[in-house]
């Protein structure tokens, strides 16, 4: 019993910060200091911690490079964005946001089953013209509205929402990697041959986290929709898998406190440039590259946060 | 004792080329079995038709579960592994980013469920299972001297520590047959000692059969009770280590014809 009442006290921390940082946030909007500029601007930090959460759990746990997120994330935006504007109301947005994800888990099947055989670069190409397929699918049927794409959705995704959302799928995610299912899709990154004679069906354990990382993406999407009420085929091009996976590798690849730091870091360095006009995206690049000079392992490499080893930390220090 | 695998007439040809051609052998339970032979002889790819790493062009290859032999043909690496065919490789395979600890966890990963909902959302019981399969996989750490090295990568071992924690991980799948594809290669006399021991170690206290792979002689006529010779895909001969080093056809085939 004294194992559960150690994780207990570093779940009661976790849980704790979550808390804060929520309060934190809805006293800053209080008292004027977070405009919705702002606000703004911290909910696609935090719709792009989701998506890139669920990308590193793919490329940098399971170790499978997949080109093809924005695909996924573009079938829960849709989603969300038809069956919002049926059903005006909270109930259906949550109805949306389940029906999203199922249709990513079977189009992440139709998807992985084929393509998971495929390794490094080919299955980047691969994954990458699944979600092409998507995209032009979507580009060209009626309910979607074709290339002019959706307006007018309502607006269920609130802040608090978004928030709640990204703590819960951070929190799926962590348990996922640090349980027995995490263990193995890491050995199937470091030798798939060797992963194979421990007695593990890679192509399964490789396609259940490409399926879960998918279904990050559909709920990312929801969201995205939901909030900018607008969205258009275009928002889930190549250009948007390649801007998630610049999160990813940025804060490191295999570190989800990385991806954090990351999405944070390039979400206000977004922000701060916009007034640079063409010029921004010049800089954006030149700080990438630099950054992939002196640390190409990203910034925190495969470092991971961790409150009991703070804890143990601090005992240390006190004896 | 009884036959625990029993492989008939194995051919595998790649192209035009037989690289194991009619190979029969049988290992009984709790048995010493070395596979030896001159350089491109075979002898990994028989290892890697046992193991299902490759899937053989003709033949059979029967394995023992409970009472019957059971067929091995056709069966995918991973099916074949959980059966009870644990194995090393010659250039070591070890999950080099991951701890210790994490790589025989890994090798344990059918021996322990944990529900996707209740690893997910971390149910009082997956704390149960998590420590009980964490005390299990520190107890075997320990028998090999691995536990304080727990914490560490398995990249940042040094060789010959390598090489044992491959076994050790093998053995953590609770094989009923372990394989071992030169365990000594790039080893210094010392170290091979230790390794002599080691697998002895294994035999005594874990009762499985071992088939190994060596090119050193040393440690071959010190461990097997018997031996197989294979030379250019075919089985050369088969004896006790005594039998094997009078035996004119494997001399001819190490050192070449007199004269």
């Amino acid at each position: 019993m004294n194992v559960l009442k150690a994780n207990f006290k570093y779940n009661l921390c976790w849980f704790i910060i979550m808390i804060t940082g929520f309060y934190l946030m809805n006293t800053l909007i209080m008292v004027g200091m977070i405009d919705s500029f702002i606000e703004n601007m911290l909910v696609t930090i935090w719709i792009n911690i989701i998506l890139a959460v669920g990308l590193n759990l793919i490329i940098g746990f399971a170790g499978q490079f997949s080109l093809g997120h924005a695909g996924f994330m573009a079938i829960g935006a849709y989603t969300t964005a038809i069956i919002t504007q049926k059903t005006v109301s909270i109930g259906g947005f949550y109805v949306s946001f389940i029906v999203g994800m199922i249709i990513a888990v079977v189009a992440a099947l139709i998807v992985g089953i084929p393509t998971l055989r495929l390794r490094g670069d080919y299955l980047a190409i691969a994954t990458m013209g699944a979600a092409e397929i998507i995209r032009i699918i979507i580009n060209n049927m009626k309910i979607t509205n074709g290339p002019a794409g959706m307006f007018n959705i309502p607006q269920f995704a609130t802040w608090p929402i978004v928030y709640v959302i990204m703590c819960i799928t951070t929190i799926i995610t962590v348990n996922f990697i640090n349980s027995r299912g995490g263990r193995v899709i890491k050995s199937v990154r470091e030798d798939e041959i060797a992963a194979e004679a421990m007695g593990i069906n890679t192509t399964k354990w490789k396609l259940a986290a490409f399926v879960l990382g998918a279904v990050t993406a559909a709920i990312a999407g929801s969201l995205h929709a939901s909030y900018l009420q607008t969205i258009a085929p275009n928002d889930f091009g190549i250009m948007e898998s390649i801007s998630i996976l610049i999160i990813v590798v940025l804060g490191g690849v295999g570190s989800v406190t990385g991806t954090f730091l990351a999405a944070v870091v390039l979400g206000i360095l977004d922000t701060v440039l916009q007034d640079f006009g063409t010029l921004r995206m010049v800089i954006y690049a030149a700080a990438l590259v630099l950054l992939m000079v002196f640390k190409p392992s990203g910034l925190l490499g495969t470092w991971e946060f961790s409150i009991r080893r703070l804890f143990n930390h601090i005992k240390r220090r006190s004896v | 004792m009884r036959t625990i695998l029993k492989v008939d007439s194995l051919v595998k040809k790649f192209g035009g080329l037989t690289a194991v051609s009619n190979v029969s052998l049988q290992l009984k339970e709790d048995e010493l079995v070395a596979l030896i032979g001159p350089n491109g002889a075979g002898k990994t790819t028989v290892f890697n038709l046992l193991t299902g790493v490759i899937s053989q062009t003709s033949g059979t290859i029967r394995f023992r579960e409970k009472e019957d032999l059971i067929s091995l043909n056709n069966k995918k690496a991973y099916q074949i592994a959980s059966l009870g065919c644990a194995r090393t490789f010659q250039n070591i395979r070890l999950f080099k980013n991951m701890t210790v600890l994490d790589n025989v966890l890994v090798a344990m990963t059918n021996q322990y469920k944990e529900g996707f909902l209740k690893s997910i959302f971390r149910f009082p019981s997956f704390y149960r299972t998590e420590d009980e399969i964490l005390k299990k996989a520190r107890d075997l750490l320990a028998i090999f001297d691995l536990d304080k090295d727990m914490y560490k990568l398995a990249s940042n071992l040094p060789y010959g520590i390598q090489r044992r924690l491959e076994i050790v991980r093998g053995l953590a799948m609770q094989p009923k047959i372990l394989f071992l594809d030169e365990p000594a290669a790039g080893m210094n006399p010392e170290e091979t000692a230790d390794l002599t021991r080691l697998i002895r170690k294994i035999q005594k206290q874990f009762h499985i059969t071992v088939l190994l792979i060596e090119h050193d002689m040393s440690l071959v006529m010190n461990l097997a009770e018997r031996i197989y010779v294979l030379d250019q895909g075919k089985m050369l001969a088969e004896g006790t280590p005594s039998e094997i080093q009078q035996n004119k056809a494997v001399i001819k085939a190490y050192l070449g014809e007199e004269g």
